[in-house]
């Protein structure tokens, strides 16, 4: 009986630490230096970079730890003396914390200008937004590659699609939001597809790694904006999986790495950072790696989200509550 | 000899005219340039003292006049001043030698002396007396034919002697003459020098008396 | 010599004035240059804030009753800087916040007033802030719209900063090149001066007349009073050497005379007595005759070598000369004057001077001679000038030889002899005023030896 109860226990209080976030490990516990890293990127993506990094600094042991990209901002914000490191895949969130004075300026790190902003918010890598379809949906006919070519296919037969295209919930997930709002800067067919979508009973996800999970599994034939570097890791088992880049224009978003500016141990925390980018300019055959940071001295490849302050522009609540006003208008039919 | 004076002080004239006229010399004196040329045209000379500075005009114009006209007869240029150019530019003109104003009478008798004997041609002066022939210019002597060499001053002594034969002169006298009143002089010089100048006469007919307490004379033997 | 008291420099002070004057234009530039940048850079930041503030005013309006400010996304991308710089911004409705950053209040009051301007402080850091307002006019009345956007001044600073380094290197290299003109300027016109000088300097001492060559017009007066001062130099001199002479020759005009009386009176006088009187007298005058025309040699001698002429001369020939008309002096006195030596022996030098220094040394040989005796002079080249004239005589005492030659000092041995003694001492002025010396010893074979070197 005491066995039992002991063993409730632990469980419960592991679940409720596994609670707190997605996902929690250690690197290098015997570090005298600890570095706690808040991520929105599955630690499988980090753990060969983090690993090489531990290996020349046995001296360093990094704590990563795992949630969304909304949530991530905001922990962030209540308590940014308590995480080191902040790596997430929102730009504008990202870049907001910046201006407003969360993030440390680091000296000594040679990255091209466009990839990083005030020396304290640095991109590492290229990752385009995707579109993903079930190729036995489309048995037969021809793969739509852009998100014209999707808006017809799913007018064409919406008994198909009714039900079974998905897409982010804006309002849960950065990511999504983000890739909405820079969508729709380009133009308005992101609406008339939102519409069509909407008008199909859409599917809304807070996240890339359930979407994809749904899709593969076949409960979704079509995923909107889909980090496409998920998908790829998913897709390479998988042959009915297609993983289209739109060719009228390709959102691509940029990871960013900051350190705050409450860390307690910035010469470890610039060390990190000058590894995480250089890591990633250097090709590795191994295990899923990021995918690497795209461009010349002349800036991003085409697409990319600038990384600017006109970031904060969709952040702004006025203008946020009008998208979204907008979004539910057209996603969440009657 | 025959000198001419062209001077205008009439007290350097006077000493002048009366020390070489008691050496036994003729000399002419002429206050102006114009007397010197009336002088110079009628005379001839042995020897012409000229005086720079005359009443009417340069001595070295006068100079360069006669020198021009062909006139041979050594000047003595006598310059009251010390320059330089006064001095060397009298050479130029013709003068054999100067002498600056003031000097003393032994300067002069020593430069005549050494001009003429540098001019020397003519023996118009030679002695030839007893034996011996003396040339007072040429500063030689020959007994019987012999050449005597004859120091400054033994020259100078036999020519007192010869110029006043007969006369006495004390050694006192014979001092002043001799050693131009520098030096306190013994007796003994005297003494030595008219020993000397014995010596030199011994083959000749002349022969120097010792009188006693008043002096020496030059006597010819018979 | 007199050197001039030096006070300052005419080239310094006008190097230093033109330098002066460079660095405070240079600084001026510099200064300059960089306000009004500031001011072109500011207006270039303020003029890109009006542009997005305008942009984001323009968007807003009522709709369904209430105001919306639909921010475009071009009003945050045009306010990118090269230095990322941090913007803020706040968005009010009537006073009352409506979206943005809470902690940004208005200065102003509403109103469509124009866009005003102003600095600031934002977490720290300077920005700056424009203020404007727009007035919208919707069914229930009027809204005043207020925007506040502030923007740090990273890319202005760097701007600001490059331009000031580029001002500081044009004002360096405007200075640099100022300097150098001003070099050029300041040797070009203290040349003039300096060719002056040398032109003075080049001159022998003899030489004073007027300076012909032209000068610029400042300079005219010193050179017309430099003129008139050396004309006035030359007559001082030539009338000081006229002097002299003169005042040599009127002392011992009249001291000829008396002594050619006394040695007339000589001739007249029989009386021993008398006679010796007559001879103390004539000694008496031969001394002051003597001494004072040494005393004028000497007075001669330390007015020219003041200004020495220097010319080429041989002093061998010049031996010779000297010699040649010392011959009949020394004849008189039975003594024999024999010169030997190099056959030429060149330096420069005042061949008065020399004369007259010679002259005065074989005077005193010939006086300290014996009769019938030998002075040797000898003249050599090497290792310098010099000439050597002994005697046969007594020679120095010993103990006397250090003061011999200073002013009217005789020696022991002089105690029988005419002469005031200043002999020797107008050798060694001569030799001095060559830059030579005079040396005084007894030959170890008898007699005295005077060395003069040059």
């Amino acid at each position: 009986m005491r066995y039992l109860v002991v063993l409730i226990l632990t469980l419960l209080t592991s679940s409720a630490a596994a609670q707190n976030w997605e996902d929690r490990r250690v690197f290098n516990p015997e570090g005298r230096t600890s570095l706690r890293i808040i991520s929105s990127t599955d630690t499988a993506f980090f753990a060969p970079l983090i690993d090489a990094f531990v290996a020349t600094e046995p001296d360093v042991s990094v704590e990563y730890l795992v949630t969304g990209t909304t949530d991530l901002d905001q922990r962030f914000r209540d308590a940014p003396q308590s995480f080191d490191i902040a790596i997430s895949s929102a730009m504008d969130l990202q870049l907001k914390l910046t201006n407003d004075g969360y993030a440390l300026r680091l000296d000594g790190i040679a990255h091209p200008a466009w990839a990083q902003w005030r020396q304290s918010l640095f991109a590492f890598t290229s990752e385009p937004a995707v579109i993903v379809l079930n190729r036995e949906a489309f048995e037969g006919r021809p793969i739509p590659r852009s998100r014209q070519a999707l808006i017809e296919a799913l007018r064409a037969r919406p008994e198909v699609f009714r039900g079974r295209v998905g897409t982010y919930d804006v309002r849960q997930s950065g990511l999504g939001y983000l890739f909405a709002t820079q969508d729709s800067r380009a133009s308005e067919t992101f609406w008339r597809l939102m519409e069509v979508i909407g008008s199909l009973n859409a599917q809304l996800y807070c996240c890339s790694g359930e979407m994809i999970s749904d899709l593969t599994e076949g409960r979704i034939v079509v995923a909107y904006n889909v980090l496409g570097s998920y998908a790829a890791a998913r897709a390479k088992y998988q042959d009915h999986i297609e993983i289209v880049m739109p060719s009228d224009f390709p959102t691509t978003m940029m990871r960013t790495a900051l350190v705050s500016r409450r860390t307690k141990s910035p010469e470890a925390a610039r060390r990190f950072l000058a590894h995480l980018v250089a890591y990633q300019s250097t090709e590795t055959e191994d295990a899923p790696a990021l995918p690497p940071l795209e461009g010349s001295e002349k800036g991003a490849i085409r697409g990319t989200i600038a990384l600017e302050p006109a970031l904060m522009t969709y952040l702004d609540t006025l203008k946020r509550a009008r998208f979204l006003a907008e979004w539910e208008n057209a996603l969440i039919q009657k | 000899m025959k000198f001419l004076l062209v001077e205008d002080n009439p007290d350097l004239a006077q000493a002048v005219v009366s020390r070489l006229r008691l050496d036994g010399h003729v000399i002419d004196h002429a206050e102006k340039l114009d007397d010197a040329s009336a002088f110079v045209s009628t005379g001839e000379y042995d020897l012409i003292l000229l005086d720079i500075m005359l009443p009417d005009g340069d001595g070295r114009d006068f100079l360069k006049q006669q020198r021009a006209r062909g006139l041979d007869t050594p000047v003595i240029v006598l310059t009251a001043r010390s320059q330089v150019s006064d001095r060397v530019g009298s050479l130029d003109l013709g003068a054999d030698d100067y002498l600056t104003k003031p000097f003393d009478h032994a300067e002069l008798e020593a430069r005549c002396r050494a001009v003429l004997r540098r001019r020397s041609g003519s023996s118009k002066t030679r002695v030839e007396l007893g034996g011996i022939v003396f040339d007072p210019v040429a500063g030689s002597l020959s007994v019987r034919g012999t050449p005597v060499t004859l120091r400054n001053r033994e020259l100078r002594l036999l020519e007192l002697f010869l110029n006043a034969r007969g006369q006495v002169f004390s050694k006192q006298k014979l001092a002043d003459r001799l050693f131009s009143y520098e030096n306190d002089v013994s007796e003994n010089a005297i003494e030595v020098y008219v020993g000397r100048l014995r010596k030199h006469l011994e083959h000749s007919d002349l022969t120097i008396t010792t009188m006693r307490g008043l002096g020496y004379r030059l006597d010819q033997n018979e | 010599m007199n050197n001039a008291r030096v006070s300052g420099s005419l080239r310094n002070r006008l190097v230093l004035t033109l330098l002066g004057g460079a660095a405070l234009l240079a600084l001026l530039l510099v200064l300059a240059v960089r306000s009004h940048a500031i001011q072109v850079a500011q207006e270039g930041q303020d003029n890109i804030l009006l542009a997005s503030a305008t942009s984001i005013l323009d968007s807003a309006a009522i709709r369904d009753g209430s105001v919306q400010v639909d921010i475009p996304y071009a009003a945050f991308s045009m306010l990118s800087t090269p230095a990322d710089d941090r913007l803020f911004y706040a968005v009010f409705q009537d006073g009352q916040f409506l979206s943005g950053y809470a902690g940004l209040e208005l200065a102003q009051a509403g109103g469509d007033l124009g866009p005003e301007f102003r600095a600031g402080h934002l977490q720290g850091a300077p920005v700056r802030i424009i203020e404007a307002s727009r007035t919208i006019i919707g069914t229930e009345g009027r809204r005043d719209i207020q925007l506040l956007l502030a923007q740090t001044q990273d890319a202005l600073s760097e701007t600001l900063d490059r331009i000031s380094r580029d001002a500081a290197l044009f004002g360096g290299g405007f200075f640099l090149l100022a300097a150098l003109l001003s070099l050029a300027a300041t040797k070009a016109t203290i040349g003039p001066l300096s060719r002056l000088t040398a032109s003075v300097t080049r001159r022998g001492p003899q030489d004073l007349r007027p300076f012909q060559s032209a000068v610029p017009r400042e300079m005219a007066p010193l050179v017309t009073s430099l003129n008139s001062l050396m004309g006035r130099l030359n007559q001082t001199l030539s009338q000081s050497e006229d002097f002299i002479a003169e005042a040599a020759h009127r002392v011992r005009t009249p001291l000829a005379t008396v002594r050619s009386r006394a040695e007339a009176t000589l001739q007249r006088v029989e009386k021993e007595e008398n006679r010796e009187a007559v001879r103390a007298m004539i000694k008496a005058i031969d001394e002051s005759s003597r001494a004072a025309g040494q005393l004028l040699d000497h007075a001669m001698i330390t007015f020219r070598a003041d200004h020495l002429e220097r010319n080429e001369i041989d002093l061998a020939v010049l031996v010779r000369e000297l010699t040649e008309r010392l011959a009949p002096i020394a004849d008189m006195r039975d003594l024999s004057l024999h010169v030997k030596g190099d056959p030429r022996v060149q330096m420069t030098g005042d061949q008065i001077l020399l004369q007259n220094a010679l002259r005065n040394l074989i005077d005193n040989a010939m006086k300290y001679g014996p009769a019938e005796s030998v002075i040797e002079i000898t003249v050599t080249a090497a290792p310098h000038p010099q000439v050597t004239i002994r005697d046969h005589g007594p020679g120095f005492p010993a103990d006397e030889i250090e003061t011999l030659t200073s002013r009217f000092k005789r020696g022991r041995n002089a105690a029988h002899t005419i002469g005031s003694g200043l002999g020797l001492t107008i050798a060694l002025d001569v030799a001095t005023a060559h830059g030579g010396a005079i040396a005084l010893h007894n030959h170890p074979e008898g007699g005295a030896c005077v060395t003069l070197s040059f």
